[in-house]
C-alpha cells in the first residue's frame, strides 16, 4: 500500500494543555479510577450504616474540627490552585515557580492536620466495622494526598531546573487539576466522616 | 531549548521512501540485546509478551483443569485429595480469569488498537510496559504460591467467612487477594492507555463513525476496566487487612457483614464477564466482516449494542447472589436486567448473520471459529436468561448446570473468538500464515471437544451434582455423563496441543502472508507484516470506514513529523483533527525497576503492614527516576 502526502502537519505546535495534551487524559482515567474507589468506600460505608442498629458503633463520633479545618485549607486552596493554573497557562515561570512553592506549602498543612484527623477519630480502625471503614476512608482519601503533595514537590524542584522547558506548563495544569480533584472529593467524605454519625 | 535550535528539525516530508524508513527505525527501534529487551516501549513487543505469557497461563490452568477431569471421571477415584482439588479448582478459575482472560484480550487492544488507528505506538506506552512486568510478576507470585502448598484454596471468588481469619489461617487467602492487586493495577493501566490512543491517536480524518468496531469494542472494556475493577482492588484489600491488622469488614460479630464482600465481588464480577466477553464480539465482527467480503450491515446498532452492554452490565451483579435472601423487589429488578442485556448481545448476532447471509462468506479457520463462537454463545446466552430467574437460579445455584452455563459463556464468547483472532491477525505479527489444514483440525476438536466437556455438566447440576467438589458416590448415577466430560475435556485439551503445534510449525515453516493475506480493509493491514518499529512510514488520511478497501493501491497521508526524535499525531476525540504533534516516550529501565519495587510492597505487604510504609519509598524514588526528564530529544520542548 502507497502512501501520498495530502496533508501536512509541520506547523503544529508540539505540545498543548488540557484535551490537547495526552497526560490530561491519564489524569481523567485516574479520576475515573479513584473517583470509583470514593463511591465503593462510601457505599460500603452506608452498607454498614444500614445493617446495624446503632451507629456509630460503640463510639463516640469523631472530634470534627481537624476535619474541618482540613476543609476549609483545602477551599482555601482553591484560589492559589487556580492562580498557578493562570499562571501556567500564561507560560509565566516565575509566577508558577512561586505558585508551586505555595502549593508544597499548603500540601504540606494537609499532611499535618491528616495526622491530627486520624488522632481525632475516636475509634480504632481494629475496634469494631465502623471504626475500619472510618480508617480506611480516611486513609484512602490521605494517599490521595500524599501523592498529590509528592508530585507538587517533584514538580516543584523540576521547575526551578533547566528541565523547565515550555511542556512542562502542561504538567503545572494537569497537577492543578488533580488537586482540584482531591480538593472535591474530601467535601462528601468530609460529611460521612464527621456528621453521619451526629445524625 | 537551545537544543531543538542547534540541530536542524527534520520532516518526515523532506526524506526519499528509502531514507525515511532508515530514519523511523533509527528513532523507533528498540536498542538490541538483553537490557533493550527489558527496557522496550514498543507495543508490539509488549503486546507478544502479554499474548505468550497469556497463553503459557492459558495451557497452565488447562492443564489443571484436566487433572480435574480426571479426578471425576468416575466415583471415589483417589487421583487428587480435597486439600489440593480445593488449590486446583481456585488455580484453575483464578488463573483462567485473571491471568488469561482478562490480559490475553488486552493483549490483542495492545497490538492491534494503535495500528487499526493508524498511529506509531500506544499512548502511555511506558505505562503498558510497567503493567506487563506487574502482570507478570504477580502471575509468577501466584503460581510459585501454588508450588510451593500456599496456593489459594478459597475459590476465584473467595467468598468470606470460608476466606476470612477465622477459616483460612495461614497465608493462601492472601496470595489470591494480592494476585488480584497486581492485574487489577496492570489491567487498568492498559484501559487507560487504550482509551487515550482511541480517543487522540487516530488517524486523521477517522471520525468516531469510522472507528473500526475492534477499537470500539476495546474502548468500552478499557470503560468497564477502569469503573469495574476498583471494586475487586477495595474488597481484595479489604480482605487483607480483615486478616492481617484486625479489621471488622467482613466481621458479623463487629458490626461487618460477610454478604458486603457478596456485593463488592460481584459489581466487579459480572461486568467482568464482559470485559472478557466485549473484545471478543469486536474480533468476531473483524472477522465477519474481512471473510464476508463485505462492510458490516448495523455498524451503528453494533456500536451502541458495545457501549449499552457495557453500561447494563453493572446492572447485574446481584443475580450471583439471588440464594442470599434478597427483597423480593430487588431480585425482580436484577432479573429483568438479566434479561434486558441479552437484548443488544442480540442485536450484534443478527448483525453478523446479516452480514454473512449478504456477503460471499469464505470459510477459513478464523471465520470457523466464529462460528463455532456463535453456536455455542448463544447456548450460553439460553442458559444465562434461564439462570437470570429466581425460582431456576435458586434451584441450579452451585450445581454444574452454572459450571456449564459460565463455560459455555466465557469460553464460547472469548476464547473461539481468542482463537479465531489468532489465526486471523497471525500473519500480521509474524509475517506467517497459520496451516489451514491443523486449523480446521484444531477448530473441530475444540468444538466437538468443548460440547462434550461441558454440555453433560447441564443435566448433571439438574440431577443435583454440586460443583466443587473432589469426588462423588458410586450411587449418585453421575460417573456416565462425567466420564463423557472427561473425554471431552482430554479432547479440547488435544485441540490447544494442535493449536501450538500449529503456532510452532508455522513460525519455523508457515507460508509467508505478505501485508494484507486476507484482502482486510483495516488499516493494520496497510503496513507490512510484521509491522515496522514505527507502524506506519506516513500517519494515513482515513476516509472511509474500511480504508483499503475504499482505496486499493494508495491512501493519503499526513506529512511533516519528526524524523529526530518519536512523535506521534494527536487529533479530535469527535472529527480527528490534526491538534499536536506530540512526543512519545522512548525505551526506558523505570517501568521495570517500578514494577520491581511495587512488587516487594505488594507482597511485603501480606507480611506486615509496615510493608506498605517501608515499600513505599523506592516504589516513590523509582516513580521520580522515570518522570524526571532525561535530555533526549523527546523531552527537549
Amino acid at each position: 500500500m502507497r502512501l501520498r502526502i495530502a496533508q501536512d502537519v509541520s506547523a503544529l505546535p508540539t505540545w498543548g494543555f488540557s484535551t490537547r495534551s495526552t497526560p490530561w487524559w491519564g489524569t481523567i482515567a485516574f479520576f475515573a479510577i479513584e473517583g470509583t474507589a470514593f463511591a465503593l468506600a462510601i457505599g460500603t460505608y452506608v452498607y454498614l450504616y444500614t445493617v446495624n442498629a446503632e451507629w456509630p458503633l460503640d463510639a463516640p463520633p469523631p472530634n470534627h474540627w481537624p476535619g474541618t479545618l482540613m476543609t476549609l485549607v483545602l477551599l482555601a486552596s482553591i484560589w492559589p490552585n487556580h492562580w498557578i493554573n493562570r499562571v501556567a497557562h500564561a507560560q509565566a515561570l516565575r509566577k508558577v515557580q512561586i505558585g508551586l512553592v505555595i502549593m508544597s506549602a499548603v500540601g504540606l498543612l494537609t499532611l499535618a492536620i491528616r495526622a491530627f484527623e486520624f488522632a481525632h477519630l475516636n475509634v480504632g480502625w481494629d475496634q469494631n466495622a465502623y471504626g475500619s471503614i472510618l480508617w480506611v476512608i480516611l486513609g484512602l482519601h490521605a494517599t490521595h494526598l500524599i501523592t498529590d503533595v509528592g508530585d507538587t514537590l517533584v514538580l516543584t524542584a523540576l521547575m526551578f531546573t533547566r528541565h523547565a522547558r515550555p511542556r512542562r506548563f502542561s504538567d503545572v495544569t494537569d497537577n492543578a487539576f488533580y488537586w482540584y480533584f482531591v480538593v472535591l472529593s474530601w467535601l462528601p467524605l468530609y460529611f460521612l466522616i464527621n456528621w453521619v454519625p451526629r445524625l | 531549548m537551545t537544543a531543538v535550535t542547534a540541530q536542524p528539525d527534520r520532516r518526515d516530508s523532506d526524506l526519499a521512501e528509502a531514507e525515511l524508513a532508515g530514519a523511523l527505525t533509527m528513532i523507533w527501534r528498540t536498542p538490541a540485546g538483553f537490557y533493550g529487551w527489558l527496557t522496550t516501549v514498543d507495543h508490539k513487543a509488549i503486546a507478544r509478551r502479554y499474548l505468550v505469557t497469556a497463553f503459557i497461563f492459558l495451557f497452565l490452568a488447562g492443564l489443571l483443569a484436566v487433572a480435574m477431569r480426571i479426578q471425576l471421571s468416575g466415583p471415589e477415584r483417589k487421583l487428587i485429595g480435597p486439600d489440593l482439588y480445593n488449590q486446583i479448582f481456585t488455580m484453575h478459575g483464578s488463573t483462567m480469569m485473571f491471568l488469561f482472560a482478562v490480559p490475553g484480550v488486552q493483549a490483542i487492544g495492545i497490538y492491534l488498537v494503535p495500528l487499526m488507528v493508524g498511529t506509531r505506538n500506544i499512548t502511555f506506552p511506558r505505562l503498558i510496559a510497567f503493567s506487563y512486568w506487574l502482570y507478570l510478576f504477580g502471575g509468577v507470585f501466584l503460581w510459585i504460591s501454588f508450588a510451593l502448598d500456599i496456593g489459594p484454596d478459597i475459590g476465584w471468588f473467595a467468598y468470606v467467612p470460608l476466606s476470612g481469619p477465622q477459616f483460612s489461617p495461614g497465608k493462601r487467602a492472601d496470595t489470591w487477594a494480592q494476585m488480584i492487586t497486581f492485574t487489577e493495577v496492570a489491567s487498568m493501566a492498559v484501559a487507560a492507555g487504550t482509551i487515550a490512543t482511541a480517543f487522540k491517536q487516530r488517524a486523521p480524518g477517522m471520525t468516531l463513525d469510522r472507528i473500526p468496531v475492534f477499537v470500539w469494542s476495546m474502548v468500552v472494556t478499557s470503560f468497564l476496566v477502569l469503573f469495574a475493577m476498583p471494586a475487586v482492588m477495595f474488597a481484595s484489600s479489604t480482605l487483607i487487612m480483615d486478616r492481617l491488622i484486625g479489621t471488622h469488614f467482613y466481621n458479623p460479630a463487629e458490626g461487618g457483614d460477610a454478604i458486603l464482600w457478596q456485593h463488592l465481588f460481584w459489581f466487579f464480577g459480572h461486568p467482568e464477564v464482559y470485559i472478557i466477553f466485549l473484545p471478543g464480539t469486536g474480533i468476531v465482527s473483524a472477522i465477519v466482516v474481512a471473510f464476508a467480503r463485505r462492510p458490516l450491515i448495523g455498524y451503528l446498532p453494533v456500536v451502541v449494542s458495545l457501549i449499552a452492554t457495557g453500561f447494563l452490565s453493572f446492572g447485574l451483579w446481584v443475580h450471583h447472589m439471588f440464594v442470599t435472601g434478597l427483597p423480593q423487589l430487588g431480585a425482580a429488578l436484577f432479573t429483568a436486567n438479566s434479561m434486558l442485556i441479552a437484548v443488544p448481545s442480540g442485536v450484534q448476532i443478527f448483525c453478523w448473520l446479516a452480514t454473512l447471509w449478504e456477503g460471499k462468506p469464505v470459510f477459513r479457520t478464523p471465520l470457523l471459529f466464529v462460528l463455532g463462537f456463535i453456536v455455542i454463545f448463544v447456548i450460553g446466552g439460553l442458559t444465562g436468561v434461564m439462570v437470570a430467574s429466581v425460582p431456576l437460579d435458586t434451584q441450579v445455584h452451585d450445581t454444574y448446570f452454572v459450571v456449564a452455563h459460565l463455560h459455555y459463556v466465557l469460553i464460547g464468547g472469548a476464547v473461539f473468538p481468542l482463537l479465531g483472532g489468532i489465526y486471523y491477525w497471525f500473519p500480521k505479527l509474524t509475517g506467517r500464515r497459520m496451516s489451514e489444514r491443523m486449523g480446521i483440525w484444531n477448530f473441530w476438536l475444540a468444538f466437538v471437544g468443548f460440547n462434550l466437556a461441558f454440555f453433560p455438566m447441564h443435566i448433571l447440576g439438574f440431577m443435583g451434582m454440586p460443583r466443587r467438589v473432589y469426588t462423588y458416590q458410586p450411587e449418585m448415577g453421575w460417573e456416565n455423563l462425567n466420564l463423557a466430560a472427561t473425554a471431552g475435556a482430554l479432547l479440547l485439551f488435544i485441540s490447544f496441543l494442535v493449536f501450538l503445534i500449529n503456532v510452532l510449525w508455522t513460525l519455523r515453516a508457515g507460508e509467508m502472508a505478505g501485508d494484507n493475506p486476507w484482502d482486510a480493509g483495516t488499516l493494520e493491514w496497510a503496513t507490512s507484516s510484521p509491522p515496522p518499529p514505527y507502524n506506519f512510514s506516513y500517519i494515513p488520511v482515513v476516509m472511509h470506514r474500511e480504508p483499503l478497501w475504499a482505496s486499493r493501491n494508495e491512501l493519503p497521508a499526513v506529512g511533516g513529523l519528526s524524523v529526530r526524535r518519536r512523535e506521534v499525531l494527536i487529533t479530535d476525540v469527535a472529527e480527528a483533527q490534526p491538534q499536536v504533534r506530540e512526543a512519545s516516550p522512548g525505551p526506558s529501565i523505570w517501568p521495570l525497576l517500578s514494577a520491581i519495587a511495587v512488587t516487594i510492597l505488594f507482597i511485603w505487604s501480606i507480611f506486615s503492614p509496615w510493608g506498605v510504609v517501608w515499600g513505599a519509598i523506592p516504589v516513590a524514588a523509582a516513580l521520580i527516576g522515570w518522570f524526571w526528564p532525561k535530555d533526549t530529544p523527546e523531552d527537549e520542548e
